[in-house]
């Protein structure tokens, strides 16, 4: 792909910087240690299985939600094996999502296979046909504010992809226990867990 | 019950919108399914309801993680698929037991009581053990008269006890589908 490519850590510290109200789930692997790495609010939800389900989980978060911003941040891998979720969320329609997808073109906790991005696939060109707000390639850390910025606003549904590079850091690992993650949620969000 | 084709009339059974006002009564929400014409008339009404939110699904696995994402925002959910989607959910499921969570789905099921397709066969008849495998207890309906009181319990053990549930309606139930050389 041409162009630069940004640092998956500072994208996503762009996007939580000054998050206000904004709720996040997170795909399995990288961007969940991202996320965690960054920010680790009650507010994020923490996916570390259920491959293929992060935009549907913040889908259905977001039409439970409506007046708060709704981010599903996750990889290029998760983001291919739920591509249907895109059209879901484009006949639905909620403003409040976003989807994130960080691309590295790559299977990072598999051993660096490569995703059908690297072969071509674009994912802002399948989102804007399924009817989402797709936002074109981000590739500074201006884009990334600007993007920001929307997601808050409650422009979407948005999609962006961010072509990130492959460097890998130190793993911050947060809690994979599911039950405590989602009663922190919605602790946190509701107010209440049962 | 000595009717065994396609029931156009589930209406006059009335199950279907018994179903519905239990789903109303019970506070839920959010609706998600791909469609089975077993559903189609609980599908209609929920989705003439302007307080609940309906989704067409692409896969059955997407409602599993819709359904968990409209918990986590405080509002309740119903999957409606029919039994060959059970087979499309597996890997999500393990978001209920990992994560706790509630779930009602209703299967509206083949691949039994006369079936006439044998593509049917395969996971209409895996489909309790699969859900039972995956932590999900089981009720079946076979009477119309059945269905609502089922559904009932199923909301209220799922998200008052924890115990995510589904409840199959048979083909008995529903009708065998009737195919013949018109279509």
């Amino acid at each position: 792909m041409a162009g630069p490519l940004l640092d998956r850590r500072d994208a996503v510290e762009g996007l939580l910087r000054d998050r206000g109200d904004l709720l996040v789930v997170s795909g399995l692997g990288s961007a969940t240690y991202d996320c965690a790495a960054v920010d680790d609010d009650p507010r994020n939800f923490y996916l570390w299985g259920a491959m293929g389900g992060t935009a549907a989980v913040a889908l259905g978060l977001a039409l439970a939600q409506p007046s708060r911003p709704v981010l599903a941040l996750t990889g290029d891998g998760d983001m291919l094996m739920g591509m249907g979720t895109l059209a879901t969320i484009g006949a639905s329609s909620p403003q409040n999502l976003s989807v994130v997808v960080l691309d590295n073109e790559v299977y990072g906790e598999t051993g660096a296979q490569p995703t059908a991005t690297a072969h071509g696939v674009d994912l802002v060109s399948v989102a804007r046909g399924c009817g989402m707000e797709a936002v074109e390639d981000i590739r500074d850390m201006n884009a990334v504010g600007t993007l920001a910025g929307r997601m808050q606003r409650c422009e979407g549904p948005l999609f962006a992809n961010i072509k990130i590079d492959t460097r890998e850091y130190p793993r911050v690992l947060p809690a994979r226990d599911g039950a405590y993650l989602r009663s922190r949620f919605r602790e946190a969000v509701l107010g209440t867990s049962p | 019950m000595s009717d065994t084709v396609l029931r156009t009339d589930a209406a006059e059974f009335g199950w279907p919108d018994a179903l519905y006002d239990v789903l109303v009564r019970q506070h839920v929400r959010q609706v998600a399914y791909v469609p089975d014409a077993g559903h189609s008339r609980l599908i209609e009404r929920c989705a003439d309801n302007p307080d609940m939110v309906s989704t067409v699904l692409t896969t059955e696995e997407e409602g599993v993680a819709l359904l968990a994402g409209a918990w986590l925002g405080g509002d309740r959910g119903v999957l409606l698929m029919q039994s060959s989607g059970v087979g499309n959910c597996i890997n999500m499921f393990t978001l209920i037991e990992n994560c706790r969570l509630p779930l009602v789905t209703l299967v509206t099921m083949r691949g039994e009581w006369g079936e006439f397709n044998p593509w049917q066969a395969q996971m209409g008849q895996a489909t309790p053990d699969i859900l039972t495998r995956m932590g999900i207890q089981v009720h079946c309906v076979d009477e119309p008269g059945d269905a609502a009181p089922t559904l009932d319990a199923a909301i209220r053990q799922s998200y008052d006890g924890m115990l995510p549930s589904a409840v199959l309606l048979s083909q008995r139930l529903i009708g065998r589908k009737a195919f013949n050389e018109e279509g």
